[in-house]
């Protein structure tokens, strides 16, 4: 069944149709164990759907889903939590499984944020929440971690900070990471693979290391800019304003 | 004091009270009030019907509670009008429906104010049994799809991605509400069931800070209004169900103390 030990989802030419319209078409993709993917674009270029189409909770309209993954985590783009639902940081760290104490404040610890532990969400700072959301996700200790924009409302220097731990989970807990960025040419330099979404796959590949570039190091410091790297890419083809190629 | 009827009708009140704390704290946290009151206007039809082919009460307006909630999901993938304009089109035209069959039904001796607003008196021993038999059910089964229920309420998608299947919860969860409706019509009455739902479920908003707490703070407060509105109701000779909505919504009024001195201390 499974020819390839390291592969968690296979997406092979997926699409999700809305109202006879294409959301994304000809999708495909692979998650293996260890990897992390980037999924870059603009707005309403289907990074989101093609997120969700991984994780299984959008079907594909055509070709195939293949997923092996046993356990996933995920980090959504935007959560409101309503005033009415008296939840605290802790009451959400065990929304969907249950995790032990320890385990819930060293996971908040390497987000930075276990001295809220006990605090209501929604008087969480957007960064805050995004930090919980993410502390949430990496205690499930998944073997595929879905990550939407995680660094959305974050600082700069907190959004290295929360690359580099990306990283290190991925190492440590040897999963497979799909990533949406919410910038066009920066990725992260742990990015094992590039995909620029427009509709469909406008192109992919592996990202340059920018840390030889003088004029990033200029301006992100040298530590930093390990951590950024540049995904240069030019298309061959442009787009009409739905996303379809324009010929 | 305690006449026989008045222990049956505290009885099943407090089991009432016990499954509508949890059920009305999801009520409020997923914006289905307005689903609530549809349901409860629809079980004055299932009363009827109930009546007219000799069915038990409960049984059929659990029946009619659970086609209304399905027919609106099948509403809402027809048309593109608004939830709330489905359910205020449901609510009321199953009433009218109702009402049109108790008209038809003129051999019958209605006690239309008992339908719509309840009756100690026409509590049973029976009813007792099934309070407490459907409410250990209905507690039960919640306990079950719980984590996934309310991973679902928080954020759906999040809990369709790490497998906690919140479409089948989210129907169970519709059958549960409409079982409770069920439960409850002979004692709180059609129109006011909601209520019973609500209104606990939002005094333990304002005095918790945790689900857990908000939902056993919504079964005490749910509690204390069935046991001093049934009093009341006894002594100044009231309807039941009114008397312990009033009952509630004074609780209400108190439960809003703590929150504003709070606001108060923060501000300063």
């Amino acid at each position: 069944m499974n020819e390839n030990n390291n592969l968690l989802v296979r997406l092979k030419d997926c699409g999700v149709q809305k109202s006879s319209k294409w959301i994304v078409k000809g999708i495909s993709l692979e998650i293996h164990k260890g990897k992390i993917v980037t999924l870059i674009g603009p707005n309403g270029s289907g990074k989101t759907t093609t997120a969700k189409m991984a994780l299984n909770i959008l079907k594909s309209d055509e070709g195939s889903i293949e997923n092996y993954s046993t356990k996933m985590a995920y980090v959504p783009q935007k959560i409101s939590i309503d005033w009415t639902m008296p939840l605290r940081v802790i009451d959400f760290m065990n929304l969907t499984s249950h995790i032990n104490k320890d385990e819930i404040i060293e996971a908040l610890e390497l987000t930075g944020v276990q001295h809220l532990i006990y605090n209501e969400i929604h008087n969480l700072s957007g960064g805050e929440f995004q930090r919980v959301l993410i502390a949430r996700a990496i205690a499930k200790k998944p073997d595929l971690l879905v990550l939407d924009e995680p660094v959305q409302g974050v600082d700069f220097n907190g959004e290295i900070a929360l690359y580099n731990l990306i990283k290190e989970i991925c190492n440590k807990l040897n999963c497979g990471i799909l990533l949406i960025s919410h910038d066009l040419h920066f990725v992260m330099s742990a990015t094992d693979h590039v995909i620029c979404l427009n509709g469909h796959i406008c192109c992919s590949g592996s990202p340059k290391s920018i840390v030889k570039n003088s004029s990033y190091i200029e301006l992100f410091g040298e530590h930093n800019a390990a951590t950024l790297s540049l995904y240069q890419h030019e298309h061959d083809h442009s787009h009409q304003t739905d996303g379809s190629v324009k010929n | 004091m305690f006449d026989d009827f008045f222990i049956r009708a505290l009885v099943a009140g407090v089991g009432i009270a016990i499954v509508a704390g949890p059920l009305g704290c999801l009520v409020i946290w997923r914006r289905l009030s307005y689903f609530g009151d549809t349901l409860s206007h629809s079980a004055l039809l299932g009363v009827t019907l109930a009546y007219s082919f000799s069915l038990n009460i409960a049984f059929s307006v659990f029946v009619i509670s659970a086609v209304v909630a399905l027919l609106l999901v099948s509403l809402q993938k027809r048309t593109k009008l608004a939830g709330d304009s489905l359910l205020g089109l449901l609510a009321h035209s199953t009433l009218a429906i109702g009402l049109v069959l108790i008209g038809f039904l003129s051999y019958i001796r209605f006690d239309l104010m008992g339908l719509l607003f309840g009756d100690i008196l026409a509590v049973t021993t029976a009813d007792i049994g099934l309070v407490w038999i459907g409410g250990s059910i209905i507690l039960i089964i919640l306990y079950f799809i719980w984590k996934s229920l309310f991973s679902a309420t928080v954020n759906y998608d999040l809990s369709a991605a790490e497998g906690m299947r919140p479409e089948f919860s989210n129907f169970i969860f519709t059958l549960l509400l409409a079982g409770v409706i069920a439960l409850s019509i002979k004692m709180i009455g059609a129109l006011l069931i909601t209520g019973l739902l609500l209104i606990p479920a939002a005094i333990a908003r304002n005095i918790s800070n945790s689900p857990r707490q908000m939902i056993v703070i919504a079964i005490f407060s749910g509690i204390l209004s069935v046991v001093v509105g049934l009093f009341a109701s006894l002594e100044i000779n009231t309807s039941s169900g009114p008397s312990i909505i009033v009952v509630a919504l004074i609780l209400f009024i108190i439960s809003l103390v703590p929150l504003e001195i709070k606001g108060q201390l923060q501000k300063r």
